[in-house]
């Protein structure tokens, strides 16, 4: 019998409120070591507020949420979110990862060998002294993933990781994102591209405010669960072994029963 | 040469070169922060705030960097406190919890005329009475602030950068942030007299930004600003010397000055870094 890996984060009934305003509810879900998770939902479902709450930067109102003791957590915010103009360079940016507890201002030998590795190891080697706006968007992600490697994370949360990025780059950050999880890095990744990213992931959670569905992608994306995340109708089709989700905006939705899930 | 020499014959000018050149490169150094965290405005109504501490200070016949200083830690705090709550507005917050300090104030050199001198001078810089203990004070807050940004370079940087995430990676961004507020407030506090309360926010935002004009990167920022705002000072208090124009105002334009000049030579590369600076 195999033992399962070991649990990293669990939450339990968490519900986070801006004001009045309920941004999730009765939110359960467990994390593990190793797992690979994909969190879709509609805009203003809750996916960034899910996140942050793992992060802990955002309050939960209620419920439980539980972190394995010394969890190290990497976080890549939306390219949106991060001021592109500060006067930072790539190897200042990933050095942020090994700032808690350090008293010197210059990186030491064995940091700038650190870092070096670590950009070496995401193609990013050589561009170190760049300003960070001066990279492709691809690139840009790969600072904030190197951000989070360097400082050993165990789980790496990305929001919208693919948003406003070409089809390669889209390929590119997945399959890094792939290595780094056979590697044993934690992935969860929110995304609004059901698929070209959700529909690759090994597991996703269906989000509107609550939980809607949890399983394979093959288990929740289905048209019932579809609509019932979404609030529209979706029809599936299967193409070379992958499911597609194609919307279906002729068709009217099916009005949802307060409190169905 | 040797009617620009005149003035180093006296104390008080020497002192006041002294006391400018160091305010302008401290204020150059903190403004780096302020200029980045989008705080110029906190920078501005803080020293609006401590000049109701050194008026009720001369109104009591009380020590100014006491009292002004207690004044200006408790305005430091609260603005931060309730800017992190955000109980209200930060832009809010600030602007009831200074503008009722700097009112106090007037109100306090309505009432005591007697010392609506002295409160000239902290509203718009003066070289004269700057004395030994300023010098002092000024060299004192200048080397704790050095101290601060070096053993705390880092956390600083990335509190500035992204706080969100400097937080959850262990650092404690509270408290770098109101170590910042009480940097600020010494700041404005050592250097009110010679830049003037209403003068003081252009030293805490003209270097930085020029300085940012030329640079991409943070360390460099750092340097450049510190050295801009000292360069402006020790200018400024020349000119305010043989100009006979106040201390304040003569910084401020030799930084204005800088800020053209270096507009003009770095055309649109520092047009689009100075553009990307929100004050």
């Amino acid at each position: 019998m195999t033992s399962l890996p070991r649990p990293l984060v669990r939450l339990e009934g968490v519900a986070c409120r801006y004001g009045r305003a309920t941004v999730l509810e009765g939110v359960d879900l467990l994390l593990r070591a190793g797992d690979f998770l994909g969190v879709v939902g509609p805009s203003g479902a809750g996916k960034t507020s899910l996140l942050r709450a793992v992060l802990g930067t955002v309050a939960i109102s209620d419920g439980r949420l539980w972190r394995e003791p010394g969890l190290r957590i990497g976080y890549v915010p939306q390219v949106e979110t991060v001021d592109w103009s500060f006067p930072v360079t790539v190897a200042e940016t990933v050095l942020m990862g090994v700032t808690a507890g350090r008293r010197l201002p210059w990186a030491s030998a064995a940091e700038k060998q650190a870092v070096a590795e670590v950009l070496a190891r995401l193609g990013l080697d050589g561009l170190g002294g760049r300003h960070i706006r001066e990279l492709s968007g691809g690139q840009q992600q790969r600072v904030f993933i190197a951000r989070a490697l360097l400082r050993r994370a165990d789980l790496l949360l990305l929001d919208e990781p693919t948003s406003g990025v070409d089809v390669r780059t889209r390929h590119d950050v997945l399959h890094l994102l792939g290595d780094l999880n056979a590697d044993g890095l934690a992935v969860v990744i929110s995304t609004h591209d059901l698929n070209g990213i959700a529909a690759h992931l090994p597991r996703l959670v269906c989000l509107n405010r609550e939980v809607v569905g949890c399983g394979r992608p093959d288990e929740v994306l289905t048209p019932e669960g579809l609509e019932r995340t979404y609030g529209a109708p979706m029809e599936v089709l299967e193409h070379g072994g992958m499911r597609v989700v194609v919307d279906q905006p002729g068709r009217r939705a099916v009005p949802r029963r307060r409190g169905a899930r | 040469m040797a009617p620009l020499l005149e003035p180093f014959e006296f104390a008080f000018f020497r002192h006041g070169l002294i006391v400018a050149t160091v305010a302008g490169a401290l204020c150059g150094l903190i403004g780096v922060y302020v200029v980045l965290r989008s705080m110029s405005y906190i920078g501005h109504g803080l020293s609006h705030a401590i000049f109701g501490g050194a008026a009720a200070s001369a109104a009591i016949s009380f020590n100014f960097y006491v009292g002004a200083g207690l004044w200006g830690l408790a305005s430091a705090l609260l603005i931060g406190r309730v800017t992190r709550r955000r109980v209200i507005g930060s832009d809010a917050a600030i602007g009831v919890i200074t503008t009722a300090s700097f009112a106090l104030g007037l109100a306090l050199v309505n009432r005591f005329g007697a010392v609506r001198k002295s409160v000239d001078a902290a509203l718009f810089g003066s070289i004269l009475g700057v004395s030994r203990t300023d010098v002092w004070v000024v060299v004192g807050v200048a080397l704790a602030s050095a101290a601060v940004v070096f053993f705390g370079y880092r956390a600083l940087l990335f509190t500035t950068f992204d706080p969100e995430v400097a937080d959850a990676s262990g650092v404690r961004t509270a408290r770098v942030d109101a170590l910042l507020m009480v940097m600020l407030a010494l700041s404005i506090l050592a250097t009110m007299k010679v830049l003037g309360v209403v003068l003081i926010a252009a030293i805490l935002v003209i270097p930085p930004v020029v300085a940012r004009m030329l640079t991409d990167s943070f360390s460099k920022m750092l340097w450049l600003s510190s050295a801009l705002g000292a360069g402006c000072g020790f200018v400024g208090m020349n000119l305010s010397y043989h100009l006979d124009i106040s201390s304040g105002a003569s910084i401020v334009l030799v930084g204005a000055t800088l800020f053209g000049a270096v507009f003009a030579v770095t055309g649109p590369r520092g047009l689009r870094r100075a553009a990307a600076v929100h004050v």
